[in-house]
């Protein structure tokens, strides 16, 4: 290993934070935060996974929480069945094949999606992967078996060897392995050949067909790829949170982690984790600063309002004074900080 | 020689346009064939039609004894044609050198290939820097692509077009936009290649074309008007008359 | 087979694809005219209907309140339009993304703010409450044929505007040469204004429609952009034609569907399997249309000329 560069050292700090601060959250007797950098690190690996269409093809798929939302049922479904019982051949605790269920659905589905999709380029294939996200959402809400709207349970998390995901802890560590290891596979394939062809293609795909590249086709294996990373962060989410619902595939979850992706920059290891940092600590700080106003206005009105569910409120104003204030938009910032 | 693309009979029209008119021509293995014909004549679309990007409405190219014309631009450059682009298209976002080992990769097989990185290969590395240093661009080689000059893009373009070692070079007016010195150069460069390369070049400028060709064929309003060496084409009284100009 | 039953499931089919249309002519002009990609265009409808809402209690007259939310929703849209829309037109289409998901945010949450969580019901004047029956055993409500019948004269009086009218075709002129409009002496920020307010107004006229059916609610229009999404893809991004053809159909299928797929499922399986299975197929099938028509004609049906 040579000497690393500044964004190298950014990168360590803050992924051994990440490594150092639940743990000790847990034992200050914390767990609200524990649970908070979960679900960080949880949105992190689908943003890993996100971020190699986005980033490097060039791709802006507005359907990704579609993965997260099939690696999740992937969790339920056989869990509620091997509880209540049906489908036998599905029916099961084992975290290995939900596991499994989980990517080979993600992947299938992103092979399906994707050769359809990639078909069309720019704002046609970004309508179009919105599009199919919403049919996953259709489809799971039509399951009146696994609670449709109402969404579904998870009563059992998928049960490993040696290591049980009931504990806060754990599962957390499980996750921030896996993010670790999913930046790793990022970094290794974009730089790869492979890589190569893709990022091309993002900058010129004219050329690379003139070059021999059939660049249609590595696209819809990033696609897959990108797809099944997303569904492996939606198997821990259903873990995470032991509740699913259709809710987790809406559209508006795509452009939340969409948004995470370039809020990061596109270009390093760190962004997403960043991306998804920045995301959940903007959240938490709109909802203390709502808060914040409620406990002001409450003498005034004589009650309190709840502000607290009115995020949205200054995050979308957020949204719309950095598109149109940041010099050259949020393309622009994503292109300055991946230099 | 032997004829390494035969173009037999082609045509294509956009609505009531005839951009490319009943065109047959061959190019043999290891010469210089040129393309010259006043602007509109047809001369990228006949260049679009060889390497795949249009397809013509009748007509066939036939490159090493196959048919191709039903060919993808994909499944062409794996054959062995590859197209230097009139306005430069290059990935701007990309390094010199990563520029020109793309296309070196690009005849290695698939590149579906996910482990090992693409900056560590050495043998893409080595071809893409010897194909830089033919064209004397050795130095930009780590240099993001949208920092060079217009007239390195052009060298460019050659670069990329030597280091895919394809048979068959399409080049679509290297010489645009260079000034007079840059172009001699290239024109020396392109002299070095003669008998190792086949070349079909479309060119404006007409010393290069007369100095670097051993066939030329005129195209005018999408039709071949003539062909032949370069004595022959400047003595044709139809080229005279219709492409020169001259009474 | 039922016939009756088909019949009426037909008219119900062709009022959704109407008031699909009314959204998606907006979008499609707003995108075909102006570049702009406006997923906050679903907003719009929701605004329609909640003004509608308020305004019926207000008046007491479903009608009069119609004929007030419309100009209030143009004026929304003008707004939307000056300060938001204007300033992106020359940015990428990611960061119109962005900039309107974060507008419906905004929206989604003020509305929420004014009208409350829960939704709305708009109640109709007891004219057109009724029923109406157009042959024996055809019997439909009165306020269904009104949507249908303005659905299919607004869808007129488009065509008319954009084929046979100065402003249409300035319209059509500022969608393939923008510069040409400007150098003729035309004031092209206004007329891009307008077509974006009247893009709101459709939008919102479809909301305000279907408000006394479903109620207005907080992401209705989350809802139906999609689907609207949906239509214009199928139609060819850009194309009032396309549209207003793929918005029919759409509506079709996705009714048609809705109400028999199950009776057709049952015929090839069990009935159990058939239940279990036709609301899932029925929810996807305008995805599963899209998909073919994509797989046949990347660009849609009706590809527009132009660009």
């Amino acid at each position: 290993m040579g000497r690393l560069s500044a964004i190298g050292w950014v990168t360590l700090v803050f992924m051994l934070a990440l490594a150092i601060l639940p743990p000790i959250f847990m034992w200050t007797g914390q767990p609200f935060y524990v649970d908070l950098t979960t679900r960080l690190v949880v949105l992190a690996i689908a943003a890993v996974g996100l971020n190699i269409l986005l980033g490097f093809g060039g791709l802006v798929s507005f359907g990704h929480a579609a993965f997260i939302g099939i690696g999740a049922y992937a969790v339920g479904i056989p869990a509620y069945h091997a509880t209540w019982g049906g489908m036998d051949f599905i029916a099961s605790y084992n975290g290995f094949f939900q596991l499994a269920l989980a990517l080979a659905a993600s992947a299938l589905f992103a092979l399906v999606t994707g050769a359809i999709a990639l078909r069309t380029k720019g704002v046609y294939f970004l309508m179009i992967t919105m599009a199919f996200g919403q049919m996953a959402y259709y489809f799971f809400l039509s399951l009146d078996i696994y609670g449709g709207d109402d969404g579904l349970t998870i009563d059992v998390r998928s049960e490993l060897p040696l290591i049980s995901l009931d504990n806060p802890l754990t599962l957390y560590l499980v996750a921030y392995v896996s993010l670790v290891v999913a930046m790793f596979i990022k970094h290794t394939l974009v730089n790869s050949r492979f890589g190569m062809v893709l990022q091309g293609a993002k900058g010129n795909n004219e050329r690379m067909v003139t070059l021999g590249f059939n660049t249609y086709k590595y696209q819809l294996v990033a696609y897959v790829i990108s797809g099944s990373i997303a569904g492996y962060a939606g198997f821990l989410l259903g873990n995470f949170t032991t509740f699913i619902s259709p809710d987790m595939l809406d559209w508006t979850r795509s452009g939340e982690l969409m948004f995470m992706v370039i809020l990061g920059g596109a270009s390093t290891v760190l962004g997403p984790v960043l991306g998804s940092s920045i995301f959940i600590l903007i959240e938490e700080v709109l909802k203390g600063v709502m808060g914040w106003f409620d406990g002001l206005l409450e003498p005034l009105i004589g009650r309190e309002l709840g502000l607290e569910v009115y995020w949205h409120l200054p995050f979308g104003l957020m949204l719309i004074f950095v598109v149109l204030f940041v010099r050259g938009g949020l393309m622009g910032l994503l292109k300055r900080r991946g230099k | 020689m032997v004829a390494l693309l035969k173009i037999d009979a082609l045509c294509k029209s956009f609505g009531g346009v005839t951009a490319t008119d009943d065109v047959s021509l061959t190019v043999e293995a290891g010469e210089i064939h040129a393309i010259i014909g006043p602007n509109g004549a047809g001369k990228t679309t006949l260049v679009a039609q060889l390497c795949g990007a249009l397809k013509p409405d009748s007509g066939t190219v036939t490159f090493k004894g196959a048919n191709i014309t039903n060919r993808a631009a994909h499944a062409r450059a794996r054959l062995g044609i590859t197209r230097s682009f009139q306005i430069t298209s290059l990935v701007m976002s990309m390094s010199v050198l990563d520029n020109v080992a793309l296309a070196v990769q690009a005849q290695d097989g698939h590149s579906f290939r996910f482990l090992k990185p693409a900056r560590k290969i050495k043998h893409l590395r080595d071809e893409a820097m010897e194909s830089l240093r033919m064209v004397g661009l050795r130095r930009r080689a780590n240099d993001l692509t949208s920092e060079l000059s217009h007239g390195e893009h052009r060298q460019m373009e050659i670069a990329i077009a030597l280091a895919s070692r394809a048979q068959l070079m399409l080049l679509d007016e290297p010489m645009a936009g260079l000034g007079p010195e840059e172009s001699g150069n290239l024109v020396t460069f392109l002299k070095t290649l003669k008998g190792e390369r086949t070349i079909l070049l479309i060119e404006h400028d007409m010393d290069a074309v007369f100095a670097l060709a051993d066939r030329i064929s005129v195209l005018v309003y999408g039709r071949i008007i003539a062909t032949g060496t370069p004595d022959e084409i400047r003595s044709n009284d139809d080229v005279r008359h219709a492409y020169l100009g001259e009474e | 087979m039922d016939y009756t039953l088909l019949f009426l499931q037909v008219l119900n089919g062709v009022q959704l694809g109407l008031l699909l249309f009314l959204v998606a002519s907006g979008l499609t002009l707003v995108f075909g005219i102006l570049d702009f990609v406006n997923l906050a265009h679903g907003s719009l409808y929701m605004i329609g209907a909640f003004v509608c809402a308020s305004l019926t209690f207000l008046f007491g007259n479903f009608l009069l309140a119609v004929l007030v939310a419309l100009p209030i929703t143009g004026v929304v849209g003008f707004v939307i339009e000056r300060v938001v829309a204007r300033n992106l037109y020359d940015k990428d289409h990611l960061d119109h993304v962005l900039a309107t998901f974060g507008l419906i945010l905004v929206i989604d949450t003020l509305t929420q703010i004014i009208w409350g969580v829960e939704g709305i019901a708009v109640p109709l004047p007891a004219w057109l409450d009724g029923q109406v029956q157009l042959f024996e055993g055809a019997v439909i409500p009165s306020f269904r044929l009104l949507i249908i019948g303005s659905g299919l004269s607004v869808a007129a009086g488009l065509f008319w505007l954009v084929n046979y009218t100065r402003l249409g075709m300035l319209i059509r002129a500022g969608a393939s040469n923008r510069t040409m409009v400007s150098a003729l002496g035309i004031d092209i920020q206004t007329l891009f204004a307008l077509v974006f307010a009247l893009g709101a107004m459709l939008a919102g006229l479809a909301g305000m429609l279907i408000s006394p059916i479903t109620e207005a609610s907080i992401g209705m229009g989350n809802q139906i952009i999609i689907t609207t999404f949906v239509v214009i893809i199928v139609g060819g991004i850009g194309s009032m034609k396309g549209a207003f053809i793929a918005a029919i159909i759409i509506g079709l299928i996705d009714t048609l569907g809705r109400s028999f797929l199950a009776d057709i499922f049952g015929l090839v399986m069990s009935a159990d399997a058939a239940s279990t299975a036709a609301p899932a197929v029925s929810g996807m099938m305008i995805f599963i249309l899209m998909a073919v028509v994509l797989a046949l004609k990347p660009q849609g049906l009706f590809p527009p000329k132009v660009r």
